[in-house]
């Protein structure tokens, strides 16, 4: 039986913006188990960043506001810690690789400092100790020992992402959150990078949060997907569930937009249409104005979650039956 | 082990801003003006022994010549020996009032612009109705209540520039609080002080050593318009400001009362603002070449 690590339940996330309430993050519920890979995939505005940043209990307040739900790592409701507990979970037990590397590092420390500051934050060693960890951390990623001592600004971006995730791993988190760690970066990179990523996380047994929009990087890397629409997750299953038999038209569109090697298509096909505003969702599904297989009861009700197959999770009454039009 | 290494060179970061602000020669200019204010200032018993209220009657105006080099003021006094010891007196004014005052306003600023919501308005608020109070009024108040002596002099000058330090702090520290790598930091569990202190202020160094430089001379001139009111220094002790606003109704015929003074602020100055302006670029990484 595998441990569980983090377990998100009916998380609701609104952002309050004069009088007006942005639904960012709808009764998602996630669970973790240690050592795994989940993806989060969904379209730009979807709320997937919102969720992560929830994760850590970093959304700005004001305007961001967790309004529901219970985060549960390792047992222990992350709402309901104290700052000074959060500060301690946050980079020892949970660390977050942001998007852009180019400006998440400290423009006026060396690479090096910054990583031994880290383990100094966390770990009570001394300043000699932290130093050869600090330098053990950057091989760990492929950087020389002796580019401790440059600034974050005589690095490349993909050589940046790796001090990135060498902060990140410096005290050996239990769980990763990566936000979209690799679009900043150029396709070549991008796969070396992630194999990185994947390697160290393999090494040290992390759990990982992946969120990206790219469903080949989700093919690669993950063991579990989660797919994010308006704030909700439609459909939530392990990989083989999701990219063999995926039951939600939204899956199933974004499937339909990734270019096929074996068949030969002259056009790919978008989903037509917006996401919803999210200061105004529509009383019944939300994907209900661009779904191609849309029926008359979803205009008026949101679709129950069912479950078609053990651990595979679809936000939609057609689920489970053959889908239609695609 | 390479770690040993790396850990030598990282003490050595102060050696590394000494190594670029040596190929700044405008900057070692300024130093080298501000080194020799300051060894004056020191050895001037040793260059001016006969002191600073040393009158001699009978050399009254005397221009410079051989004996006098910047020649005497109206009671004879060497002006020499006076600009050696007024520098004591100016420098630790101008240099103790800009760090009395960047300290605090660095604080308060960097406060309320790092937690923002009302404690930014109740800080800021309170700097504004400061900075209405008109700057002189409020040190000759300071003065008034504190007596005059030098320190109070400093204290004096210090509270009337504390709201400017405060509102440049928090614009700079506004315009790096929103950066990413500040997102990063929380997301690794660094504490608010450690955020402030590594990520924030280094980063907003420029306009605060723009600023502090500025302020020396303006706190040095403060301090003479302080000592003239009589407020601040008290005769026969000399001040530099002091001695310009002494000599002012000599200026018609014997000009160097109030020329030699008047020089050595401005060479000061001069040397101050070169030199802040190289060190503000010896410590910004990113221009290391």
């Amino acid at each position: 039986m595998k441990e569980k690590l983090l377990e998100i339940n009916n998380l609701t996330v609104h952002y309050v913006v004069e009088n007006e309430v942005v639904q960012a993050v709808n009764n998602v519920s996630i669970t973790l188990n240690r050592g795994e890979t989940l993806g989060l995939v969904g379209e730009t505005g979807a709320g997937k960043t919102t969720l992560a940043l929830s994760i850590l209990r970093l959304l700005p307040d004001p305007p961001g506001r967790i309004a529901d739900g219970e985060i549960i790592f390792n047992g222990k409701d992350l709402l309901k810690c104290s700052d000074k507990e959060m500060r301690k979970i946050r980079g020892e037990k949970i660390s977050m690789i942001f998007q852009d590397p180019m400006t998440s590092l400290n423009p006026v420390l060396t690479v090096g400092e910054q990583i031994s500051e880290m383990i100094r934050l966390h770990r009570k060693v001394s300043r000699t100790e932290s130093t050869r960890l600090a330098v053990e951390a950057l091989e760990s990623v492929g950087i020389p020992g002796e580019r401790y001592l440059e600034y974050p600004h005589q690095f490349s971006g993909g050589m940046k992402q790796r001090v990135v995730i060498a902060i990140a791993l410096a005290c050996n988190p239990e769980l990763l959150i990566a936000d979209e760690p690799t679009t900043a970066l150029d396709v070549t990179i991008q796969a070396q990078v992630l194999n990185l990523m994947m390697n160290l996380k393999k090494e040290k047994n992390t759990s990982l949060i992946l969120i990206t929009h790219d469903l080949g990087v989700v093919a690669e890397t993950c063991d579990k997907v989660a797919i994010v629409y308006a704030g909700e997750i439609v459909e939530y299953g392990t990989l083989e569930h999701i990219f063999n038999n995926p039951s939600h038209p939204y899956t199933v569109g974004l499937f339909g937009c990734i270019p096929n090697l074996y068949q030969d298509v002259k056009r790919l096909k978008p989903i037509p249409g917006m996401m919803p505003n999210p200061t105004d969702l529509p009383v019944g599904c939300n994907f209900f104005e661009r779904c191609s297989s849309r029926m008359d009861c979803c205009k008026e009700k949101k679709p129950a979650t069912i479950e078609v197959e053990p651990g595979h999770l679809v936000k939609c009454f057609m689920a489970g039956e053959e889908l239609t039009g695609r | 082990m390479k770690s040993e290494d790396t850990k030598k060179r990282s003490y050595s970061m102060w050696k590394d801003v000494w190594k670029r602000l040596k190929r700044n020669k405008t900057a070692m200019f300024g130093l080298f003006l501000l080194i020799l204010v300051i060894l004056g200032a020191i050895f001037a018993g040793v260059i001016a022994p006969e002191g600073y209220d040393a009158q001699n009657l009978r050399e009254r105006f005397m221009k410079p010549c051989a004996s006098h080099i910047f020649g005497t003021d109206q009671y004879g006094r060497d002006i020499f020996a006076r600009v050696l010891y007024g520098a004591r007196i100016s420098l630790r004014v101008g240099f103790s009032a800009v760090l009395l005052s960047v300290t605090v306003g660095t604080v308060i600023g960097a406060c309320a612009a790092y937690y923002g919501k009302y404690i930014d308005n109740i800080l800021m608020r309170f700097i504004d109705i400061w900075m209405s109070l008109p700057s002189i009024l409020l040190a000759i108040s300071v003065m008034a209540a504190l007596g005059s002596s030098i320190n109070n002099l400093v204290i004096a000058i210090a509270i009337s520039s504390i709201p400017g330090h405060a509102r440049i702090v928090r614009s700079a520290v506004l315009s790096v609080k929103n950066q990413e790598f500040i997102e990063a930091a929380i997301s690794n569990g660094a504490s608010d002080f450690r955020i402030i202190t590594r990520y924030i202020l280094p980063n907003c160094l420029a306009p605060i050593i723009v600023q502090a430089t500025m302020s020396v001379a303006k706190a040095i001139l403060s301090a003479s318009s302080l000592s003239f009111i009589g407020l601040g220094v008290q005769q026969p002790v000399p001040e530099w400001g002091a001695m310009l606003s002494a000599g002012r109704t000599y200026i018609r015929d014997y000009p160097w009362i109030i020329t030699f003074p008047g020089l050595a602020i401005m060479i000061t100055i001069y040397g101050i603002n070169l030199f802040g302006d190289g060190l503000r670029d010896a410590l910004d990484p990113r221009l290391k070449n």
